[in-house]
C-alpha cells in the first residue's frame, strides 16, 4: 500500500464506529456474575489487602512528618472523589498527573522522602485506598483547557495502530467489544477498576501494567509507567468512561 | 576515474547498508498472491503447529478451527473450518501476507510485512511475524480444512 493509501486507511479506522458514550460499560459488565459478587465483597475481593495496607500506610508516622493524614484529616470525607477527578494537569508543572502521580509528588515535594516507585507495594497500597474512597461515584474528568493537548494525544494513540500486529486500542474495544479473544471477552477497555486485583497476575496492579500488557499483546513498545504516552492515554479513556461509577479496587481476569 | 571509483564505492555502501532481511518478493494478481514466496514448498504438519501455537502464529486468538481438543477459540475472524474449500491457495496467502491489501480497515494483522507499521516492539522489529516458510506451511495447512 502506499502511503496516502496507509494515510487514508488510518483516517477511515478513525472514523470507524468509536462507541457512544451510553454504550460504553464498566469493565465488571465482563465478568461472570460470581466475580461480580466477589468484586463487590470487601472480605473476598482481595485487593482489599492493598487497600488496608494503603490506609495504615496514609496515618502511619515513622518519623514522616507531614503524614497523608496530618494534611488530609478524615479522608473519608475530605478525599471523596477526589481519585474520580484523575489525571488532571497540575497547575504548578503544567503536567499531566495522575493519581500515583499526585500521590509520589506529595511523598517527594511535602514528606521529603524518596518516591515509592512505580509498582511498588506502598504506592500500589495508598493509591488503592485513595481510589476506593471514591468507589461508586461518577468518573468526573476534564477533557477542557489545560487537558485538552493530553487528551487529543491520547486520543491519537487510542485510534492509531502500532505494533508488529498493526491494531488500533479501537479496533477491539469498540468495534469487537463483546468478542471472545481466546477465552477473554472484550471490554470496552476502560481504566476505572484500576489499580485492580488481576488473576492472570495473581495480585493488585496499576492500569499502566495492564497497558504494557495490551502493548505486548500487539507487539508494540511498552511505554514506561507513568510515561507521557500512557499518561495521556489514561486520560482519554477516563474521559470515555465520564460519569461510570468508580470500581477500584476492582477484579479482573 | 576517479568518478567510477565513488560509484563503486557508493553501490558498495548501499549493498552492505541493505537490510540482512529483506523480505521475499511477490506478486498480487486479483486478491491472490498465486506463487509461494520463495519458492518454498509448505509443510501441512508444520502448518497446524504453527496456527495452534500460542506464541507465535497464535491464529486461534481470534479464529476457531476445527480442532476439538483446542479450548478457548476466538470469535473475532471468520471461523477455518471450509477455509481451503472457499479460498485457493493463492487467496489463502495474499490473506496472511497482508490482508489490509484487501481491507485496509481489516483487524487481520500482516504477518509477512515490515514496513508502514509503527512502534514495534524491539523484539519483533525489522522480521515478519512469520518467515516466507512459515507462510507457506500455514497455507498448506488451510489449504487442507476442506469440510465446512
Amino acid at each position: 500500500m502506499t502511503a496516502a493509501g496507509r494515510a487514508l486507511a488510518a483516517a477511515l479506522l478513525a472514523l470507524a464506529g468509536a462507541a457512544r458514550a451510553d454504550e460504553i460499560k464498566p469493565g465488571s459488565t465482563f465478568l461472570s456474575p460470581e466475580m461480580q459478587r466477589q468484586q463487590q465483597d470487601q472480605s473476598r475481593n482481595p485487593g482489599y489487602l492493598w487497600v488496608e495496607q494503603g490506609e495504615e500506610l496514609f496515618s502511619r508516622r515513622d518519623g514522616v512528618s507531614p503524614t497523608c493524614i496530618s494534611c488530609h484529616a478524615d479522608p473519608k470525607q475530605s478525599l471523596r472523589g477526589a481519585a474520580a477527578r484523575y489525571p488532571q494537569v497540575d497547575a504548578a508543572s503544567g503536567k499531566l498527573v495522575n493519581l500515583e502521580g499526585r500521590i509520589e509528588q506529595c511523598r517527594v515535594d511535602r514528606q521529603k522522602q524518596p518516591a515509592f516507585g512505580y509498582e511498588s507495594q506502598d504506592l500500589l497500597g495508598l493509591t488503592a485506598y485513595v481510589a476506593s474512597l471514591s468507589k461508586g461515584m461518577p468518573l468526573s474528568v476534564s477533557a477542557e483547557g489545560a487537558a485538552k493537548p493530553f487528551y487529543e494525544a491520547g486520543k491519537a494513540f487510542y485510534e492509531r495502530r502500532q505494533g508488529q500486529l498493526n491494531l488500533a486500542c479501537t479496533q477491539c474495544h469498540d468495534g469487537l467489544v463483546g468478542q471472545k479473544l481466546r477465552g477473554d471477552t472484550i471490554s470496552y477497555g476502560i481504566g476505572t477498576g484500576y489499580p485492580a486485583y488481576r488473576l492472570e497476575w495473581n495480585g493488585l496492579g496499576s492500569l499502566h501494567r495492564r497497558l504494557r500488557a495490551c502493548s505486548l499483546g500487539v507487539r508494540a513498545t511498552q511505554f514506561d509507567y507513568g510515561s507521557d504516552d500512557y499518561l495521556a492515554l489514561e486520560l482519554y479513556l477516563a474521559v470515555r468512561a465520564r460519569d461510570l461509577p468508580m470500581e477500584a479496587p476492582g477484579l479482573r481476569r | 576515474m576517479r568518478l567510477a571509483a565513488i560509484r563503486s564505492a557508493l553501490i558498495m555502501l548501499a549493498l552492505a547498508s541493505a537490510p540482512a532481511s529483506a523480505l521475499e518478493a511477490y506478486k498480487v494478481v486479483g486478491d491472490a498472491i498465486p506463487a509461494p514466496l520463495g519458492g518454498k514448498i509448505g509443510d501441512l504438519k508444520r502448518g497446524r503447529a504453527l496456527v495452534l501455537d500460542r506464541t507465535q502464529g497464535n491464529c486461534l486468538i481470534c479464529h476457531q478451527v476445527p480442532e476439538p481438543n483446542e479450548p478457548f477459540q476466538g470469535t473475532i475472524g471468520p471461523g477455518l473450518a471450509g477455509v481451503g474449500a472457499r479460498l485457493d491457495t493463492g487467496q489463502l496467502r495474499l490473506r496472511l501476507i497482508d490482508a489490509g491489501l484487501l481491507n485496509p480497515q481489516t483487524v487481520m494483522p500482516p504477518y509477512f510485512r515490515i514496513e508502514g507499521l509503527r512502534d514495534v516492539a524491539p523484539a519483533f522489529r525489522d522480521r515478519p511475524a512469520l518467515t516466507a516458510q512459515e507462510i507457506e506451511d500455514v497455507v498448506a495447512y488451510l489449504a487442507s480444512l476442506r469440510t465446512p
